[in-house]
């Protein structure tokens, strides 16, 4: 303490003007960094984070759901060896769009470059966990006889397919950590982290897991 | 305002601790350790929809039902398929690794020709229309017999093809490459009058008497008889097993007896001695159902009483008959041969009729637990192509390997012979070679002298897959689709005791721009035109192969195998109509004399034998790399091919477990480590077959030793089969 106190008065016989309002810079400084940082966090840095993507063709998921007789199943369905078929292939597709059924110029597109190209339309899935992670749809449907909105919300009802926000570390999508960037959460498919997935596993009352710790097995998911 | 140290150092802490305060710091935490658990560079393998799809192996002639698993449009994973008649699920190594082979890197993508030393891509159009041009211009020539065709198999719609192809184009010259079939199939013919298939109901047998057959290392059907061995076992049955070093096969039997290789006929006709002269046969079924019984006397005179048999052999005399009493005290007994996996050459077919001998004393020919003659396959049964006059002078020519001619009366293909048919000159007496699933310049003996001869033929055309050897001394190759890409028949399943059809289905859509072979005849022989192309009526291969099957189609898609449950095999067709010890045929053959290994015994001493494994491929497949890995320490290091010798000759020599080598024959010399093994005879030295591959890729190339090109042709008197053994070898410290 005694060097910093020398340096001081070394210092303040050149720069005496100074040293009297020193304590003013210094704590506006400070107050600076604290303001510019916080900015950067908060505001900055979350568009930085994730790149925005639009889906290849904006999908209607309320009007089909109005023409579908069984839901979200209808197209997004169960093998027959219980597999869970995730997003829906051109096969599935063709069976209604083989030509355009109206106007709507997202269709059209649709059955130009995809339908009648033969390619699969490279969505992007929001909910699409690391490679790391085992999720089995059929044992949460299925078994626990979950609902679809659990987990990816009342996406049934939505209109229109809002972008894609690709993290560009991981390469996920930002749906994976939330919205909320602090992770504050108000429905429970506002995230799908491991802790959403431990969460509910505690609460149900599911540990199918680990002898040692009585908690969820890591090997349940992490296979 | 000077912005001075003290202002600067507190804008940082401020913007620490504001950061600290952001979610900032604490999501890139988390993301940075998602990534590392998932670097993006690490192959996932898509998802998508697992299916099934029921078909056929080609890998080798076992005719084994797989399961092929897919994930969308990708192959992951073949298994045997459940419920089939021949391996009810069973599946060796090479078949469980055929995804490696359709995705392998050395396939050839479209079709090449080689132009100035270097392959380049060209069009299928083209490739037909330059190779049907030359066809033309030898046809023109009067010379249709020079152009020959070499392939694994005669039997099936596509050999049937090719076959059909030469024939009305002119040329004799169709040979399938050399296995124990072709012994097998005399003999039958021979002693029974038959074109027929040997096959062995082992599974139903009391006692297995084998000579040299490596029952569980490739031999027949594989899992058929993995499965048949343990049925067999369980059941209380026993296996003595005959030959020079402990095979997988030999740890596994009940009896491992040491014996000389290349003396197998002599211990089967010493063991026909002992029931002979002990009256240890059959005799109902000797007196009513054969003929020629007495001259088998002279056959298995005195020349083979155990002494002089266990002389020979290096068996002992009280084991010798020990061996004849437990084979006729046997409730079925059961003697089959052909050394290894028997795909590599056709042996000494008088061996082979010693052994069928041991059989018909015992009543083991076609009854269950024992032999049978499956009859050959009749459903390609197309009109005759009409012949023009250039077909029919071409096919009055003699063969050019000889079989059939008046030195080999009985031989069908003497593929071996080929070399030595090209001649010592400059010009080939074969202008044009077709090569469909064989790999001539690798798996027939003495390598160097296959490569130069084939050198010499003008225009090669390969139907390879692969970039195997032979395809890569082609100068043009019309790449087939892989076995999981194309439908083809499967006309038999070796060894399998029952007719048998299976059908190899498309699992996936082709990958490359390869053509299926069948179609690629029918194109060439419309591009050749004339009779040639009006005697190949069909618009494709699948139409050819549909029509072909006939009724059969239906019940093969849906199942992938038909398979006659309720055979009954057909009576003897000889003259007697009984099964012929001797008869005029069987006089066309000198009498069994033990074939040497080449090579003079002063310089070399030892003696050199191979040896075969299920964990490498044989024939026109090249190991994938999961077998590779999967080879033992003992047949490979790095690689270093190792040689197998007797601890006490290694002692000899000076060598220690592991050490570098040399070994060398007549016919080359090759860098090798040491493996020492108490189960090999003193004397010999084993190397395992199907390593040492100049082609491929880079995970098989460079590995090992081709024993091939170490081995060196030995050409069986009467039949010109090749019944190399062995070669005489000398092993000197490197």
């Amino acid at each position: 303490m005694e060097e910093p106190k020398a340096n001081v008065t070394s210092s303040g016989s050149e720069h005496g003007e100074k040293e009297d309002g020193a304590g003013g810079p210094i704590i506006l400084f400070f107050i600076l960094g604290l303001i510019a940082s916080l900015l950067i966090g908060w505001v900055a840095f979350p568009p930085l984070l994730y790149s925005q993507k639009k889906q290849p063709i904006d999908f209607n998921h309320a009007l089909h759901n109005g023409l579908v007789d069984n839901g979200c199943e209808s197209c997004h369905f169960f093998r027959e060896d219980g597999t869970y078929s995730g997003v829906p292939k051109l096969a599935q597709c063709i069976e209604c769009h083989e030509e355009p059924n109206g106007e709507d110029p997202e269709e059209v597109k649709f059955v130009e470059e995809y339908v009648k190209n033969e390619r699969e339309v490279p969505w992007l899935v929001y909910s699409r966990q690391p490679a790391c992670v085992f999720f089995s749809h059929a044992a949460h449907v299925k078994n626990a006889q979950m609902k679809c909105e659990s987990c990816h919300g009342p996406i049934g009802e939505s209109e229109s397919l809002k972008p894609y926000q690709q993290n560009r570390i991981t390469g996920y999508s930002r749906d994976i950590w939330g919205e909320n960037i602090l992770g504050v959460k108000r429905h429970s498919w506002d995230r799908m982290k491991m802790d959403d997935c431990a969460e509910c596993h505690a609460a149900s009352g599911f540990s199918g897991g680990s002898v040692q710790t009585e908690k969820d097995g890591c090997l349940v998911c992490h296979k | 305002m000077k912005v001075d140290r003290r202002s600067f150092l507190s804008f940082v802490i401020g913007g620490a601790a504001g950061t600290a305060l952001t979610p900032l710091p604490w999501k890139l935490t988390d993301d940075l350790s998602i990534w590392s658990q998932n670097w993006p560079w690490t192959p996932v393998p898509p998802r998508g929809e697992t299916t099934y799809v029921a078909s056929t192996c080609t890998l080798c002639p076992g005719g084994c039902g797989i399961s092929v698993r897919k994930v969308d449009d990708r192959v992951v994973k073949v298994e045997g398929l459940k419920g089939h008649p021949v391996n009810d699920g069973g599946i060796c190594p090479l078949g469980l690794a055929g995804a490696q082979l359709l995705y392998s890197p050395t396939r050839v993508r479209a079709p090449l020709k080689k132009v100035n030393g270097s392959w380049r891509e060209i069009s299928w159009d083209t490739a037909i229309q330059e190779i049907a041009d030359k066809l033309k211009e030898l046809r023109g020539k009067g010379q249709p017999q020079s152009v020959a065709w070499v392939s694994d198999t005669d039997r099936g719609t596509v050999a049937e093809l090719s076959k059909r192809f030469l024939t009305v184009y002119g040329s004799p010259n169709f040979i399938r490459t050399p296995s124990i079939q072709d012994s097998y199939e005399l003999v039958l013919y021979l002693t029974q009058g038959q074109r027929a298939m040997a096959g062995f109901d082992l599974a139903n047998a009391t006692y297995v008497l084998s000579f040299g057959s490596g029952i569980i290392e490739g031999w027949g059907a594989p899992p058929h008889l993995f499965r048949a061995k343990s049925a067999m076992q369980q059941k209380g049955g026993k296996i003595s097993q005959l030959e020079g070093r402990l095979s997988k096969t030999a740890a596994k039997a009940d009896q491992f007896i040491p014996l000389k290789p290349g003396t197998e006929g002599a211990l089967a006709l010493g063991l026909v001695h002992v029931i002979l002269k002990e009256g240890l046969y059959r005799k109902d079924i000797v007196q009513n159902h054969s003929a020629g019984s007495d001259a088998l006397k002279k056959i298995a005179g005195d020349d083979f009483a155990p002494d002089a048999v266990s002389k020979a052999t290096g068996v002992d005399a009280k084991t010798i008959v020990d061996l004849a009493k437990a084979f006729a005290g046997a409730k079925k007994p059961l003697a089959v041969c052909g050394r290894g996996n028997g795909r590599q050459e056709a042996g000494n077919a008088q061996e082979f009729l010693a052994v069928h001998f041991l059989n018909a004393l015992m009543g083991s020919v076609n009854t269950a637990g024992g032999v049978f003659a499956v009859p050959e396959p009749d459903y390609v049964d197309w009109p005759e192509p009409e012949m023009d006059a250039a077909a029919s002078a071409g096919m009055q020519q003699a063969r050019l390997d000889g079989a059939g001619g008046k030195d080999f009366p009985l031989s069908r293909y003497l593929l071996n012979r080929l070399p030595e048919a090209l001649g010592a000159g400059a010009s080939s007496p074969v202008q044009v070679l077709f090569v469909n699933q064989a790999n001539p310049v690798f798996s027939l003996m003495d390598t160097a002298r296959v490569e130069k001869s084939l050198k010499k033929i003008p225009l090669i055309v390969s139907f390879s897959a692969f970039m195997d050897e032979t395809a890569a001394l082609a100068h043009y190759i019309l790449p087939n689709h892989v076995y999981l890409e194309r439908f083809e028949d499967v006309p038999a399943a070796q060894g399998f005791p029952k007719p048998f059809i299976g059908l190899a289905k498309p699992v996936v859509a082709p990958l490359f721009k390869t053509r299926h072979t069948g179609d690629a005849v029918i194109q060439l022989a419309k591009a050749v035109g004339g009779n040639v192309a009006s005697a190949f009526g069909w618009d494709s291969y699948e139409a050819c192969l549909k029509e072909s099957l006939g009724d059969k189609w239906d019940a093969l898609k849906e199942d992938g195998y038909w398979v006659d449950a309720k055979f009954s095999p057909a009576a003897f067709e000889t003259k007697s109509k009984k099964f012929e010890f001797a008869n005029a045929d069987i006089a066309l053959l000198p009498a069994y004399a033990a074939l040497k290994a080449p090579g003079d015994d002063k310089t070399f001493p030892l003696t050199l034998i191979p040896f075969d494994t299920l964990r490498l491929a044989s024939g026109p497949i090249g190991a994938p790399p999961f077998l590779v890995k999967s080879l033992e320490e003992t047949l490979l290091q790095k690689n270093d091919g190792l040689v197998e010798i007797n601890p006490a000759d290694a002692q000899k020599l000076g060598l220690a477990d592991g050490a570098d080598a040399v070994l060398s024959t007549p016919k080359g010399t090759a860098r090798v480590k040491v493996a020492l093994s108490e189960g090999i005879m003193p004397g010999l030295v084993a190397m395992v077959r199907g390593l040492g591959h100049t082609a491929y890729d880079r995970f098989l190339a460079g590995k090992g030793v081709n024993i091939n090109s170490l081995m060196s042709s030995v050409e069986a008197p009467g039949t010109g089969f090749e019944a190399a053994w062995g070669v005489r070898a000398q092993l000197t410290k490197a």
